[in-house]
């Protein structure tokens, strides 16, 4: 029992973050119909540019640990959004209207070149990190097993849970959750109203780059080390759990995040540690064979 | 209000609208009749510049908007209710409504919802249902409700009598009047119903392959032979 529910605690946490990286494939997927396969590296990006904020923070002497945090998340964000941005400016926006494979092969290319940026820059050695938050605390003791859940662990399903409430509010509330929906439905329709179908498109690739920078900062603080290749595995996993929950489904997109994070964790635990990636792309597989549209996915056809 | 010199507009190498020139004076209820595929939803979505005209120049209340993206059009006091009603299928009723009312300033928005609601009382009933599922009457008053919510002072209305039950073309046409004797929102009305059209119209023009080949008050055209037999006979 201990056990089970340390792995169910493992698993929300890797859950939380494999979710905050699956709502930017599934909004993006939604609105212009492609998967962007750079969303991983800019995930990637988030999380050196956290490491890199907190080491110059440290540099200039700063210590307070929680305001140092905040401002990581911050600078991360902001920075990773505008990578976001202009990846979407640079490398999809010439191409719509072009045939659909066009902007595919594109994201293709700037995941490459984003990788090879970074390792350009920072290196190819991982990066290490200390660890920031510790402690935690232990939830059950039985005959030498323990449940125990860190502080950061907690912080990571607590910020996500907030993200993707604030981030669901957004999409049915407001008016930018509006015209997202309207353009993902009817881009025509959406510039015949008024909406900037340009602008909202971009926004949608900001407010994706965001969530996935601070899946970056988590992973950064969970794992303490880094690499440039790490969007590539987080990305497709994020991907899977994107398809998992129905592909353009944002409630979909976190609940297949938690889902692939759950089924990493027990395969990770009862079966083995080595074929984890495994279990999670076998899910894929499966789903795409017995249910193409995803858990809460709808089908193509609408009627009109 | 609107003006229309030489347009020109272009699906790739065809040649859709071949030179048009036509006015829409304030106030009025202006419609443009024609066959199938004669080029008047074309003229229309010229107009909010999608696709923008190739040749020519359009001016809307002086201004020349025929280089303008279309979101800058329609922030002009312009609305269109297009070909197929282009309903948001999986937004709500009140949803659409938000969406027609998405670049105008919210403090008046109750007041217009009011307004829509009045004129199409069943919209209030309908308002937290899908679009998707509404009847087609349903949908064109929603995407006619949906236009107004911008306030426009000029309305584009695409056959809104499609497809559409006589009762409720009917109805529909008594809103359109009123739209333009109460609220003095003039408008351009593209129909293939052209005794409808051109007896709710003051002015009236007929397009044949991308060309205006005849234009007149309502009841000049009702009564020209030409139209008569192209457009009129064999029943309304």
């Amino acid at each position: 029992m201990e056990y089970f529910v340390q792995q169910l605690i493992n698993g929300l946490t890797l859950g939380s973050i494999y979710g905050l990286i699956a709502i930017g494939y599934t909004m993006v997927y939604g609105i212009i119909g492609m998967i962007n396969f750079a969303h991983g590296d800019i995930y990637m990006i988030g999380a050196f540019l956290s490491v890199i904020t907190f080491l110059v923070l440290g540099t200039i002497g700063f210590t307070f640990i929680p305001l140092a945090l905040i401002i990581m998340l911050l600078i991360s964000v902001v920075l990773t959004a505008a990578y976001g941005w202009t990846v979407e400016r640079i490398a999809y926006r010439p191409l719509r209207g072009s045939f659909r494979l066009a902007p595919l092969i594109s994201a293709i290319g700037m995941s490459i070149f984003l990788q090879n940026y970074v390792q350009l820059l920072q290196g190819a050695r991982n990066k290490p990190l200390q660890p920031i938050i510790s402690g935690g605390v232990v939830l059950m003791e039985k005959d030498g097993l323990t449940a125990y859940m860190s502080y950061l662990q907690m912080v990571i399903i607590v910020l996500t849970i907030v993200l993707m409430a604030a981030f669901s509010y957004l999409i049915a509330k407001t008016s930018l959750g509006r015209a997202q929906r309207a353009c993902e439905q009817d881009r025509k329709m959406a510039s015949l109203l008024g909406v900037n179908v340009d602008r909202t498109i971009s926004l949608t690739f900001v407010i994706g780059a965001a969530l996935a920078a601070v899946a970056g900062l988590m992973v950064t603080l969970y794992y303490g080390v880094i690499d440039f290749f790490i969007g590539f595995l987080a990305g497709i996993k994020a991907f899977t759990a994107a398809v998992l929950g129905g592909i353009g489904s944002i409630t979909g997109a976190m609940l297949g995040g938690v889902l692939i994070g759950l089924i990493e964790a027990f395969w990770s635990a009862y079966f083995s540690v080595e074929y984890k990636d495994l279990a999670a792309f076998s899910v894929l597989v499966l789903v795409l064979i017995f249910r193409p549209t995803g858990l809460l996915g709808k089908p193509e056809i609408e009627k009109v | 209000m609107l003006s229309l010199t030489g347009i020109h507009t272009f699906y790739g190498h065809v040649e859709a609208l071949r030179g048009v020139d036509l006015q829409v004076e304030p106030g009025r209820i202006v419609t443009l009749i024609g066959a199938n595929g004669a080029g008047k939803s074309t003229l229309l979505m010229t107009i909010c510049g999608s696709p923008a005209a190739r040749r020519g120049r359009i001016l809307l209340e002086g201004e020349d908007i025929t280089r303008l993206p279309t979101f800058e059009i329609m922030r002009r006091g312009l609305a269109h209710a297009p070909e197929g009603r282009r309903i948001f299928p999986r937004m709500s009723v009140l949803e659409n409504l938000q969406m027609g009312a998405i670049t105008t300033d919210a403090s008046h928005f109750n007041a217009d919802l009011e307004r829509v609601f009045a004129l199409f009382p069943i919209l209030q009933k309908r308002q937290s249902q899908r679009g998707g599922t509404l009847s087609g009457g349903e949908q064109q008053m929603l995407a006619i409700g949906r236009a107004l919510m911008s306030r426009p002072r000029l309305l584009l209305l695409d056959e809104p009598s499609l497809g559409l039950a006589p009762l409720v073309v009917k109805q529909i046409f008594d809103v359109i009047r009123e739209i333009n004797e109460q609220q003095k929102v003039t408008v351009f009305l593209v129909e293939q119903n052209a005794y409808h059209a051109l007896r709710l119209a003051h002015h009236g023009y007929v397009m044949v392959n991308g060309k205006i080949t005849l234009s007149g008050t309502g009841r000049e055209l009702l009564a020209n032979a030409e139209v008569r037999s192209a457009y009129l006979e064999g029943g309304h």
